[in-house]
């Protein structure tokens, strides 16, 4: 029988409240969303808050919305809500297709983003896809707020740059037109965690990338990111020859390690090839957001307004 | 600390402590010994039940968590001693061999339908894709959902 060990426990009633309990208890405390990584954690003895705040009630940072050209994530949002947002798959498809092969329906329902996010598990899905869209994480604190890039929010595994005293309470997702997203995940059974898995955001113009994102996970990329990769395809035409030789540039950025998922040779593969999938996808959504059709993707000029 | 939940209608209270699990709070605080405490990890879905509208992982979730919320086990399911469809579709259908996962199964089951009244299988073998049957009976499990689908009607509805 797994169960907790002792743990006192406060229901925030807002933002503020649950600040201000953060200030109180520090290091002692642990924000509770979902729960669906802190509950086995806590159950296994990986981790043993003194106190526990409950930020379920604060079901004002439960939305998806756009503002100022951007999608904007409450962090308390259900993993089930990001992936049944139509406005959230209109502007990221790569949202959706990461979603869908999150854990199951079930967890989902209760799981949230921002606790997924401040969870930090290496093989997390949505940290590689928030990487790829560049994404800013807004962060409260006693003193207010600050922002952190998507890149620079996690500082290793299960570690983030979150303080004691801080609570995620959006995600930012800037949103350009041109741009197409696709995210793809080699698991080992439903519901599981990522052999590996690619994300990737790419803008055209002419048949030119003008910008382009690559999220990795599970497979050591720094920052959950293949920097180097997006740096070589900036301004050249999108192509499988481009996207194969950003495919090897991303495997060899990578520091897979080998564990019960599989081999490090076989996750660099993926990385590779994965990235190549995300690429393909993602540039044949742009052409049709850009009102092509899907052999044209890589040379039509660009058209009229997303849909 | 004290909980008040409402269970299946009734309303309970409770002086707990904050780490009780819901699933042990259904089972050992209030008897509702329906709802199986199975994996503990939140892989098999034996101990599924709704809190509010969404059905959740019981073993997963804190009974702290459920204060002042509704929870629905499968001792909910039937109304006036009147089967649930998919309760009787599991009966029809040879939906169950141990039972272990059965509650679990059909409280995903019923919320599936309140969702989405005529399922493919696809869309059924997703919605379940969380839980597991250790008799590997899910054949049956998604025709009994299946038969339950064809009766129609909501929660509770007379077929």
């Amino acid at each position: 029988m797994q169960v907790p060990a002792h743990v006192e426990y406060e229901k925030a009633g807002s933002v503020e409240h649950a600040l201000a309990l953060l200030a109180r208890y520090g290091q002692e405390a642990r924000i509770l969303a979902g729960g669906h990584s802190l509950i086995p954690m806590m159950k296994l003895r990986l981790v043993q808050p003194a106190v526990l705040i409950d930020i379920n009630g604060l079901t004002d940072l439960c939305y998806i919305n756009v503002n100022a050209d951007e999608l904007r994530i409450g962090s308390l949002t259900r993993h089930a809500q990001l992936l049944n947002s139509a406005l959230a798959g209109q502007h990221f498809t790569i949202l959706h297709d990461a979603e869908r092969v999150i854990a199951d329906p079930i967890v989902r329902n209760w799981g949230t983003i921002g606790g997924s996010l401040c969870q930090a598990d290496p093989s997390e899905d949505l940290s590689a896809a928030f990487a790829a869209l560049k994404g800013t994480m807004i962060i409260r604190g006693p003193d207010g707020g600050r922002e952190v890039s998507a890149r620079a929010f996690h500082t290793g595994p299960y570690e983030t740059v979150i303080g004691a005293a801080e609570l995620l309470t959006e995600i930012r997702l800037p949103i350009k037109p041109g741009g197409g997203s696709a995210y793809h995940k080699v698991k080992r059974r439903a519901g599981d965690w990522p052999v590996g898995a690619a994300g990737a955001a790419l803008w055209l113009q002419d048949g030119a990338i003008t910008d382009v994102g690559i999220g990795l996970t599970a497979v050591g990329a720094t920052h959950f990111a293949a920097a180097e990769a997006e740096d070589y395809l900036r301004r050249r035409p999108a192509t499988e020859e481009t996207f194969a030789a950003a495919g090897e540039i991303a495997a060899d950025s990578c520091r897979p390690t080998s564990d019960q998922r599989g081999p490090a040779d076989y996750k660099r593969h993926l990385a590779r090839e994965l990235t190549i999938r995300a690429l393909r996808s993602a540039a044949i959504r742009a052409g049709d957001q850009n009102g092509q059709g899907v052999s044209a993707w890589s040379q039509q000029p660009r058209g009229g307004p997303p849909k | 600390m004290k909980v008040t939940v409402t269970v299946n209608g009734t309303e309970h209270v409770r002086e707990v402590e904050p780490r009780l699990l819901l699933i042990h709070f259904l089972r050992d605080e209030l008897r509702l010994t329906g709802t199986h405490w199975g994996c503990d990890t939140s892989n098999c879905g034996a101990c599924i039940v709704w809190l509010d509208e969404v059905p959740v992982k019981s073993c997963t979730v804190l009974a702290a968590m459920a204060d002042g919320h509704n929870i629905t086990t499968v001792e909910g399911l039937a109304r006036d001693g009147e089967l649930d469809p998919v309760q009787r579709g599991f009966a029809e259908c040879h939906g169950l061999q141990c039972g272990f996962c059965t509650p679990g199964m059909m409280m995903t089951a019923r919320w599936l339908l309140d969702q989405n009244p005529d399922p493919t299988e696809a869309e059924i073998r997703e919605a379940i894709s969380g839980q597991i049957c250790r008799c590997t009976g899910y054949e049956n499990i998604v025709r009994s959902i299946q038969w339950a689908a064809r009766i129609g009607g909501g929660s509770n509805s007379q077929p």
